[in-house]
């Protein structure tokens, strides 16, 4: 029954440019970021101007805080214009235990993100470097991972290491596996992981992108085990939420504790890259990675 | 001893009210001198026929109290009644020797195997040092080199899971837990022996996962397995640990729940009452069932025991497919 489910061929619908679809690239969400002319700062609480957060990547020109992005706008940012193709845009999740609620906040996170699932995956371009990507939404349940995120990313891997084609994945999953489909959830964590054996064993470069929050399950799977690990500035990233840590050393944690400095520190990733050089980061080290064979590989819509 | 006499569980009050009975009755007739043999006879009934009721109409809650029980068998207590001539291999090689994991060579019957697992302490002393059967990123590190040691050398691989969960602390995330487990998960998938993981008492998220991918999944009756722990779950969606008997309901989280979500084999019957009724009763049937398993897998000609696991994992999950207009995204 699952089998008959699962397709093996991607379908690709062209994602339309932000401004081609009549809003700015970085239209924001009210909850997380309040529409308007003036936007607070999380972090420094000052005051900016809408348009001069929109006009730096949705950085705080004053503290350099990285506001968080919907997968779109990250899209937006980190590709080239009129290369991103989405692949199984049409994926969605049922709701296999019978958890309370569940149907109603996947509806409720479908109205509030335009996507259908918590996971944007496709094929694009980076500087003209083709690449496969996968892009996490946090405003979709938190980004956390069911059926349907680790179905796109599996497919995901799998059409890299069939193609030739790295691969930059983007994490922000606060609450890491869903906890609405339990155990299946959990086993998504494998499924993501196994995947990643074949990119391995035909030599594809992987690059995994931690952003803020990238937690859980979805930190202790596939987030971490990138060839290389870059993280966005003052991300928080980690096992186990901090909350959980607290109530179980009953102390308080030091400041910074899992923020992507602290990780850099303590060697669990391999660098910080501030949002702005973030994409020419990214082309460069695609650049460094290619091999011919990739560069020969033609990515088109019916690959 | 442990100090599992004080472990009471609610479910099991009215047994332990007619157990109590039964002792009065018995001091009774012996300072009396009478005979009451057959009011002691009619009591013992009523406790079978009690028990049987208890125990066959266990909720999840119920048994996920029973997988907690202080009493139930460890890691070392099973491997001691399963497999021969343990020997215990240690640490990571990178930090420490992790004693919330513990890994090392046997015999199933005649075959050399590896086991790995997590040890609970069997009293608070021993929990302390255990980390309550918690492990940190050593710990997974530790099992995954002993597990890629069998590889080496062409030996299956046994896994026996009890687990709350991974050590959450300021030392493990700053050890790089998360990569520990993604890792020991990642490799475990793609190891050429056989992986035969038991879920023996608690199956608690990716801790459990972190040594629990293999060619066949078992499960004992009573353990559990879960995406979050009760407490966490209901923490979150009634605001209050207290309600983790709700959240297990939610979570579906028994060894029968997982059969029917195809996630695990084989449920592996416990004596009435659990296994700490009778441990070796419980190891015997554990043992079998790995045998059984076993066997036929260490028969499977390269390259389909991989391709096999690899489909094993890939097909779970549950959604479907609609009709994406275009550029309606
Ligand atoms: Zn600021």
């Amino acid at each position: 029954m699952l089998k008959d489910l699962f397709k093996p061929k991607p379908k690709y619908v062209t994602i339309k440019r932000p401004e081609e679809r009549g809003i700015q690239p970085g239209q924001p969400e009210k909850k997380e970021l309040p529409d308007g002319l003036w936007v607070k700062c999380n972090n420094c609480r000052q005051i900016i101007y809408h348009k001069d957060l929109e006009g730096n990547l949705k950085v705080c020109p004053k503290c350099n805080y990285h506001f968080r992005l919907r997968a779109r706008e990250r899209i937006a940012y980190l590709f080239d214009a009129d290369s991103v193709q989405e692949s199984n845009p049409g994926l969605i999740s049922k709701n296999p235990l019978g958890f309370p609620e569940y149907e109603e906040k996947i509806e409720k996170a479908r109205k509030k993100t335009g996507l259908n699932e918590g996971v944007v995956t496709g094929v694009a371009k980076v500087q003209n470097i083709p690449c496969v990507f996968s892009v996490m939404d946090f405003g979709f349940m938190g980004g956390s991972m069911g059926s349907v995120v680790g179905e796109k990313i599996s497919r995901a891997f799998e059409y890299a290491a069939k193609h030739n084609l790295p691969v930059v994945s983007v994490t922000a999953g606060g609450g890491g596996a869903r906890m609405q489909e339990g155990i299946i959830s959990l086993m998504q964590m494998a499924k993501t992981c196994q995947a990643l054996n074949r990119l391995h064993e035909k030599k594809i470069f992987y690059l995994s992108i931690l952003t803020d929050p990238t937690m859980g399950g979805v930190f202790a799977s596939f987030a971490s085990l990138g060839d290389i690990v870059i993280a966005e500035p003052g991300a928080l990233i980690g096992f186990a939420g901090p909350r959980v840590i607290e109530q179980t050393i009953r102390q308080t944690l030091p400041a910074g504790f899992q923020r992507s400095e602290f990780l850099l520190e303590h060697g669990i990733i391999d660098m910080i890259v501030e949002r702005k050089n973030l994409r020419e980061t990214v082309a460069r080290l695609l650049r460094f990675h290619q091999t011919e064979e990739v560069s020969r590989e033609e990515v088109s819509a019916d690959a | 001893m442990r100090n599992g006499n004080s472990y009471s569980m609610d479910f099991e009050k009215p047994l332990r009210e007619l157990e109590r009975q039964i002792k009065e009755i018995e001091l009774f007739a012996k300072e009396k001198e009478i005979d009451m043999s057959e009011e002691i006879a009619r009591l013992q009934a009523k406790e079978e026929a009690l028990k049987k009721k208890i125990y066959s109409e266990l909720t999840r809650w119920q048994k996920v109290q029973i997988a907690r029980h202080p009493k139930r068998p460890t890691f070392l207590e099973f491997v001691e009644m399963i497999f021969t001539g343990f020997l215990e291999l240690h640490g990571d090689r990178l930090f420490r020797d992790d004693p919330a994991m513990i890994g090392g060579l046997a015999y199933l019957d005649e075959i050399p195997v590896t086991v790995v697992g997590q040890q609970k302490g069997r009293d608070t002393k021993e929990n302390i040092y255990r980390n309550f059967g918690m492990p940190h990123p050593e710990g997974y590190r530790k099992a995954l080199r002993l597990m890629k040691q069998a590889a080496k050398f062409g030996r299956p691989i046994i896994s026996l899971i009890d687990v709350v969960g991974a050590y959450p602390g300021i030392e493990a995330e700053e050890r790089g837990q998360g990569e520990a487990v993604a890792r020991s998960i990642m490799e475990m998938a793609a190891l050429e022996p056989p992986i035969i993981a038991v879920l023996t008492g608690e199956g608690g998220s990716g801790g459990a996962l972190g040594i629990g991918v293999g060619d066949r999944i078992l499960m004992l009756e009573h353990a559990y397995y879960s995406v979050i722990s009760p407490e966490g779950c209901a923490s979150i969606l009634w605001k209050n640990a207290t309600a983790a008997p709700q959240a297990v309901e939610a979570l579906r989280v028994t060894a029968k729940d997982l059969l029917e979500l195809q996630v695990i084999d084989e449920i592996i019957p416990e004596p009435l009452g659990g296994a700490h009724h009778d441990p070796e009763k419980t190891a015997q049937a554990i043992k079998e069932a790995l045998i059984r398993y076993l066997t036929p897998l260490l028969e499977y000609p390269a390259g389909r025991l991989l391709a096999e696991r690899y489909e094993k994992y890939r097909k779970i999950g549950f959604f479907e497919e609609i009709e994406q207009p275009e550029g309606n995204i």
